[in-house]
């Protein structure tokens, strides 16, 4: 199937792949072919649903029980067919030869495991070596992917690292076994911008090392492109393109691709809107946020200072667009000014009037906020238009009738049909329940929202839809918006300017375009230098950097 | 497997099952008096410690009073208690369980400090405790009961509650300007009725099991009132010679304990939204 990396024997060759749900079932993988060649990275893009990773458990012979692999399927490890491999030989192949690493590095180590333990599990497990080999075998990965202290993180467990630190463990305590294939779920959808980076830097660089093949799953085609030579993308679990990622990012031929390569984030056309600080909304003095430190039981915890003293003014009508890594403090300052958060100092007001006074909740009723996470920001329980209509409630002014008739034209605003009125949450799919609290935001028509990473939990194509809703709804009735978000992509569309905030302090503000084009601060610079945008210049075309990327 | 037998999808099929029972049960419990065929008082001497006959049906108790109108005056009692106790503790469990996971700091600090300090004690052993203050009344089992099992209920009650107020639309409503007694009880509470479903079932069985051992201990409902609880106890000494008076009230007691906790499932799959379609 892949022409240009056939002349040495493929290390994986999967032909005609096809996973159903039970025996008559639905097909989640439809007939998949690709092969990896040694040392190669081939990537499988594809929005959620669209059966990426299940082709990839198949290959572990790690699919959750409903599914199955058809008979006709063959999946060639070296010389072994998987599909027909007893479970206690596909033991020996699993962590051995091929080796995996899951998206969420919270939830994949053990809590309870120190990390010397859990990266000794697949030694002692697959090789016949001494405590101490184990442990320098250990060591010497650790230091290898420059983790600071190396025999302190032996000894430490996970939740004492961030998620960056916890997902370059993983990879090495997957590398530590020398597979020949490792398969590589979203690694770094969880992590931010410039985390991002590192652990992607370091997979390829680990990889190459070893001689290591690379099976990388991804939604995020701008993201593989620079990693990757090869890549096949999959729409409801069908293979409709494959070949090199750049020649599918410049000359995509499917529908399907065509519609993931123009979701792409790219800067909205015309430039930023005319600037309308002018009159400004709201003002942040000085604002100071301490999290309380706890009193445990034996000892106390010291308090962290969140947010050290920022001054922010967002003017009438504009998005201003507050970019950092997480712990940076920008979402604890989004919620300082909705109120969720009280600032230990400083001043917050809107339209010149404190709220941080007794007696703001009328200011209060005008702002609203948007969560990350649609799954937990909507009640279970409430119905659709229980839930959009709530915020009503609290206007004495309108009737039965009239709420009635702003939730109907709310919804067809946000383009969610009426049919949609009656269901429940987990009814809906991401995006749409996204709307959903989208709905909830403005349904009392605020003239202040603060959109807490709105997309990051959404796919690409959901992405830039909820994006242009957004912007298209504020051109409407025009409310001031805080775009808090890691996703430079996501800003670029939006934002009319931007500030950069890091380690509670905000580093530079400034219109888009200046901060895009012409970033002033090196942590600016940083952050964009790894965001890896599209080219500005060739829209929508990606040259794939000098990376190394080993044949 | 009886309800694959018969098609029904599990839920339907406990749902079902367990209606019954506890319908059978309720219906027992009021008509029990016009359906007796004796007096559960009524002693007949002729017949003591005998079996089944065409007489008395269920056979006769050492004193050879009719086992099947105490079984039924013993529902009566029995069922009354257990629900009482279940709704003592759940309401009072409730309130102070959100309380304590709602408003947190020193409210919660003080709650739960009081609380573990009782749930450091057997249940059973607090029930005795109580009763010893209350009296051996059905008024006084109830309260000691409720009592004794309250502690369980706060801490299931707050861990639920403080799960769910980390939810962001625990926050969203705060944002929309609703009070906090209002987020509570509009969005805290409801979120929280799945695991308070699933302790009262299973607690309807722990307290007709405790009723039965208080009796035991002489310290339960008063005889000669027929309760589930008492009737087992004063069977004891005659288990060998007629074995019917521990398996009849042991029986109700099981059938009972099984439809209310299939009864319970299927309540707590139907207030789960996620299994509405």
């Amino acid at each position: 199937m892949t022409p240009q990396s056939d002349v040495p024997s493929p290390i994986l060759e999967v032909d005609d792949l096809s996973v159903q749900i039970g025996p008559a079932g639905n097909k989640v993988v439809d007939g998949l072919s690709f092969s990896i060649a040694p040392g190669d990275m081939l990537a499988l893009v594809g929005e959620s649903g669209s059966g990426k990773t299940m082709a990839a458990r198949a290959v572990l012979g790690l699919l959750p029980p409903p599914l199955i692999v058809t008979p006709d399927s063959s999946i060639r490890f070296r010389d072994t067919e998987l599909t027909r491999l007893p479970p206690a030989a596909m033991r020996k192949i699993r962590g051995a030869r091929i080796g995996m690493v899951f998206q969420e590095p919270m939830v994949s180590l053990n809590p309870s495991m120190t990390v010397g333990d859990q990266m000794a599990e697949g030694l002692l497990l697959h090789q016949r070596l001494g405590k101490a080999e184990i442990r320098d075998r250990c060591l010497a990965m650790l230091e290898r992917i420059r983790i600071h202290e190396p025999t302190k993180c032996l000894a430490a467990f996970p939740h004492e690292f961030s998620g960056g630190m916890r997902q370059r463990i993983m990879l090495a305590s997957v590398m530590l076994l020398k597979p020949d294939l490792l398969i590589a779920d979203e690694p770094t959808t969880a992590l931010d911008t410039l985390v991002q980076r590192d652990v992607l830097d370091l997979m390829v660089e680990l990889t190459t090392e070893n001689q290591t093949s690379v099976l990388l799953i991804s939604h995020d085609l701008g993201m593989v492109s620079h990693y990757v030579r090869n890549v096949v993308v999959m729409h409801k679990g069908v293979a409709v393109e494959q070949g090199e990622s750049t020649q599918v990012l410049q000359g995509p031929k499917h529908e399907y691709t065509k519609r993931l390569v123009d979701a792409l984030p790219r800067r909205s056309a015309g430039g930023a809107r005319a600037d309308r600080a002018g009159e400004p909304l709201i003002e942040l003095r000085d604002i100071v946020i301490d999290y309380p430190g706890r009193d445990g039981l034996f000892k106390k915890t010291a308090g962290k200072r969140a947010v050290h003293g920022v001054d922010l003014t967002i003017g009438k009508g504009e998005t201003l667009a507050l970019v950092g890594a997480s712990g940076s403090g920008k979402t604890t300052l989004g919620r300082a000014i909705v109120g969720l958060v009280q600032p230990t100092s400083g001043a917050i007001t809107f339209r010149g009037q404190s709220l941080l006074d007794q007696g703001a909740a009328a200011q209060r009723r005008e702002m609203q906020i948007i969560f990350q996470d649609p799954y937990s920001s909507l009640d279970p329980r409430q119905r659709v238009e229980d839930i959009v209509a709530e915020p009503l409630k609290l206007y004495p002014t309108m009737d039965r009738r009239q709420r009635a008739e702003r939730v109907k034209e709310v919804f067809s605003e946000v383009g969610l049909g009426p049919e949609f009125a009656r269901r429940l949450p987990h009814q809906l799919s991401g995006g749409q329940r996204q709307r959903v609290a989208i709905a909830r935001a403005i349904v009392r028509r605020p003239a202040f929202v603060v959109a807490d990473e709105p997309v990051s939990a959404l796919d690409m194509t959901v992405q830039k839809q909820i994006l242009k809703l957004i912007r298209s709804l504020q051109e409407r009735h025009g409310f001031a918006c805080l775009f808090v978000s890691h996703d430079l992509g996501a800003v670029e569309q939006v934002a009319d300017r931007v500030a950069v905030m890091e380690n509670g302090r905000i580093v530079e503000v400034g219109a888009r375009d200046e901060v895009f084009d012409a970033p002033k601060h090196e942590y600016t610079k940083r952050l964009l230098d790894a965001a890896m945008l599209l080219d500005r210049k060739f829209a929508g075309v990606q040259a794939v950097k000098a990376k190394a990327v080993a044949v | 497997m009886i309800a694959r037998a018969l098609k029904l999808p599990r839920l339907r099929f406990n749902g079902l099952v367990g209606g019954i029972v506890v319908a059978m049960l309720l219906f027992i419990a009021i008509a029990g008096p016009w359906l007796a065929p004796y007096d559960p008082l009524k002693l007949d001497l002729m017949s003591r410690l005998k079996g089944p006959s065409p007489a008395h049906l269920l056979g006769a108790d050492e004193f050879g009073r009719d086992v099947l109108s105490r079984l039924m005056y013993g529902a009566r009692t029995s069922a009354w208690i257990a629900f009482s106790t279940v709704a003592f503790a759940i309401f009072f469990g409730v309130i102070v369980g959100v309380l304590a996971g709602f408003l947190r700091g020193w409210t919660d600090r003080i709650l739960m400090t009081f609380n573990d300090a009782l749930l450091a004690f057997p249940g059973l052993l607090l029930a005795l405790g109580f009763m010893a203050v209350f009296g051996a009344s059905r008024n006084g089992i109830i309260i000691a009961l409720g009592l004794a099992y309250l502690p369980v209920v706060v801490r299931v009650v707050r861990g639920a509650v403080l799960s769910i107020r980390e939810r962001e639309f625990v926050e969203a409503s705060r944002v929309m300007g609703n009070s906090e007694i209002i987020t509570m009880a509009r969005h805290v509470l409801p979120n929280c009725v799945a695991p308070i479903t699933v302790l009262a079932t299973t607690m309807f069985g722990w307290i007709i099991l405790s009723e039965s051992a208080l009796s035991f201990l002489g310290l339960g409902v008063p005889p000669p009132a027929p309760s589930w609880g008492n009737m087992l106890a004063t069977a004891r000494p005659y288990i060998s010679q007629s074995p019917h008076l521990i398996i009849l009230p042991g029986l109700c007691i099981s059938i009972t304990l099984l439809g209310v906790n299939m009864l319970g499932d299927a309540i707590r799959d139907r207030l789960d939204p996620k299994m509405q379609s």
